[in-house]
């Protein structure tokens, strides 16, 4: 039996209170006027050093014109022009703290959304090595429920209020004077938006909550009615998930960039997300251990695990240079600009994101034995959750604020209330985990001896 | 000096493991075992050194990219300049996208195939060679096990026929 120990219990809430005084920071600190926009640009410009005023200025308004979809028409009111750049560089920049808290809640959410998944998987693939992980996972999708609310109110507000500008087409005033986005409004408009982010999180806790009612009951129970129920609904639940994934993917990600789409994005999104669930999963497990817990799992579990990780940073890498590659190679302007704008003002993430995605975990755990340790695992898992959120970063951020990104207060601060929140919300629900051994499971015994 | 062997025939892979684990435990020298197809963990209970196997594939790797850099890099951009993509940069590093699929290509191609060579060749196995196993049937279904002999046939042959062998005989070292 688990206790939440009062000291990380401390820490998550001094990382939570420390995390919402920088949310609240970022807030106050966006501008409110145009001056005051200008005044921070102007102050960026020169901390810049390199950037020029004018070409800054220019590259500005340029950029401007392809994102909002100004066509030749208006071209000619120069006065109009600069009045609407400003208000432009306004509105982006009081988009900040909303895109950073926005990518941290999507970031912890996605780590509870991906885990539940990998547990699905485990049940319809009826899986021999991993049932005794199968508490440790619920456990961490216990977070899903709490993150799709923060997620949701924070799309209310966005839509419905218009309280950002993170979403262009839900902007009236360029709907108006944009006939690209004219023609996808069936299905860009604001109410159909919160009614497919409802329905798919609805779905996805509806799943959760009875996938682990069942769990639990089979630990009790004298047949497998319970697991053949939670492998059937699993079977449903992975069906209705990867529709919407790629729906959730199109709607929260490439609606940022409404002009702009890929095929292969869904996928993409979904990579990172796998890809940083079982980092969580094995990171958790070898916590647990440490504390003498979770006696039953064994070092060919933590092997496993690590093989995921390692094959899923492969995939990652291959969905997104798919992606890219083809994008370059073909090079059409509405398709290479969003890459323009991220190899322009994010190289750093842009590029530096293969590293900690890519490099480190493929080298690290490429050795089979270097899989059973589990500092090279937590090393490896501590550069993949590193690399996760800065590719979400690069998603939300360039189409979001655009170049006058930053990091600090506002994505610190967010970085830290989420993972205060999650860390809570998992150990909470670890401490109230009956038994850590899914004792009734009738794969556990194989899962016990599990060796590779 | 010809040294002979007591070979011992179990139909079980399991079996087998037990035996090769009590052959081991009574300090007697396994020389070989023929099994029809690869038993997990049996290299671990024979007490066999680890394979360096990884470690040849890993270098192979790195010369297949090696030679797929130098070789992109000579043909497309020193030998004849192409125009990649409608971007004529000339430049190796900002064509590169286009070079990933044949690094990577050659990396695998390279690393799996030395791997095999190399494999053959440490295992001295070359085409026409004449088959080693001392009995056809490792190649069905029996899985033998060849123990040395130092003049104690019988405790041996007792030890063996213990271990569940379905049949026990003495042979001269080939």
């Amino acid at each position: 039996m688990y206790t939440f120990s009062n000291k990380l219990k401390l820490a998550s809430i001094i990382l939570m209170v420390v995390g919402f005084l920088g949310i609240g920071l970022g807030f106050i600190n966006s501008p409110s006027t145009i001056e005051e926009a200008k005044a921070m640009v102007a102050q960026d410009a020169h901390h810049g050093g390199g950037h020029g005023e004018s070409t800054h200025e220019a590259a500005a308004v340029e950029e401007h014109h392809a994102e909002a979809g100004v066509h030749a028409d208006v071209h000619g009111d120069e006065a109009a022009s600069h009045q609407s750049h400003d208000e432009h560089t306004l509105s982006k920049l009081q988009n900040r703290p909303w895109a950073a808290f926005f990518i941290a809640a999507f970031f912890f959410f996605m780590l509870a959304l991906g885990t539940l998944v990998f547990y699905a998987i485990q049940h319809v693939a009826q899986v021999g090595w991993s049932p005794v992980l199968f508490r440790v996972m619920e456990a961490i999708s216990s977070y899903l429920f709490p993150g799709a609310v923060i997620l949701y109110v924070f799309f209310v507000l966005t839509s419905a209020f218009h309280l950002n500008h993170l979403y262009i087409w839900m902007d009236p005033n360029v709907m108006a004077h944009d006939e690209i986005l004219q023609l996808k409004s069936g299905y860009l408009n604001i109410p159909f938006f919160l009614i497919r982010s409802l329905i798919f999180l609805a779905g996805w806790i509806i799943y959760r909550h009875f996938a682990i009612k069942n769990s639990y009951a089979q630990d009790d129970a004298k047949d497998n009615t319970y697991y053949k129920k939670n492998f059937k609904m699993s079977v449903f639940f992975l069906l209705f998930f990867f529709v919407t994934e790629s729906i959730m993917a199109w709607d929260w990600f490439m609606g940022l960039e409404p002009h702009w789409y890929s095929t292969l994005f869904a996928w993409y999104v979904f990579a990172s997300m796998f890809v940083s669930a079982v980092t969580v999963i094995a990171m958790v497990t070898m916590y647990l251990k440490s504390k003498g817990l979770l006696e039953f799992v064994n070092d060919s579990h933590i092997h496993d695990l690590a093989k995921f990780m390692f094959g899923l940073s492969i995939f990652w890498t291959y969905l997104w240079f798919g992606q890219f590659m083809l994008i370059w190679y073909a090079n059409i302007p509405e398709e290479a600009g969003y890459f323009l704008t991220r190899i322009e003002h994010y190289n750093g993430i842009f590029f530096g994101m293969l590293v900690f995605n890519f490099v480190c975990p493929f080298l690290v755990l490429m050795n089979s034995d270097f899989k059973r340790v589990n500092w090279f695992v937590m090393i490896a898992g501590i550069s993949i959750l590193i690399g996760h959120y800065m590719d979400i970063f690069q998603i939300v951020m360039p189409s979001t604020v655009g170049e006058h990104w930053g990091f600090g207060v506002p994505e610190i601060g967010s970085i830290l209330f989420f993972l205060g929140l999650f860390i809570f919300v998992v150990f909470s629900a670890l401490a109230k985990t009956p038994s850590f051994l899914a004792k009734r499971n009738p794969f556990v015994e194989e899962s016990k001896h599990f060796h590779y | 000096m010809a040294s002979k062997v007591i070979q011992a025939i179990y139909n079980d892979d399991d079996v087998l493991m037990m035996a090769v684990k009590r052959v081991k435990e009574a300090h007697h020298h396994i020389e070989e075992v023929y099994t029809p197809f690869p038993v997990h963990g049996l290299d671990k209970a024979m007490g066999l050194a680890p394979t360096r196997i990884a470690i040849t594939s890993f270098m192979y790797g790195c010369v297949g990219i090696t030679v797929a850099v130098l070789m992109m890099d000579f043909i497309m951009i020193e030998d004849w300049p192409q125009n990649i993509g409608g971007k004529p940069s000339f430049s190796f590093i900002e064509n590169m996208p286009a070079f990933i699929p044949i690094m990577f290509e050659l990396t695998v191609f390279f690393a799996a195939h030395l791997m095999v060579i190399t494999f053959y060749m440490r295992s001295k196995l070359w085409p026409f060679k004449k088959a080693e196993n001392p009995d056809v049937r490792t190649t069905d279904d029996h899985f033998l096990m060849e123990v040395s002999l130092h003049d104690n046939e019988d405790e041996l042959t007792r030890l063996l026929v213990d271990t569940g062998a379905v049949e026990v005989k003495v042979s001269e070292k080939h």
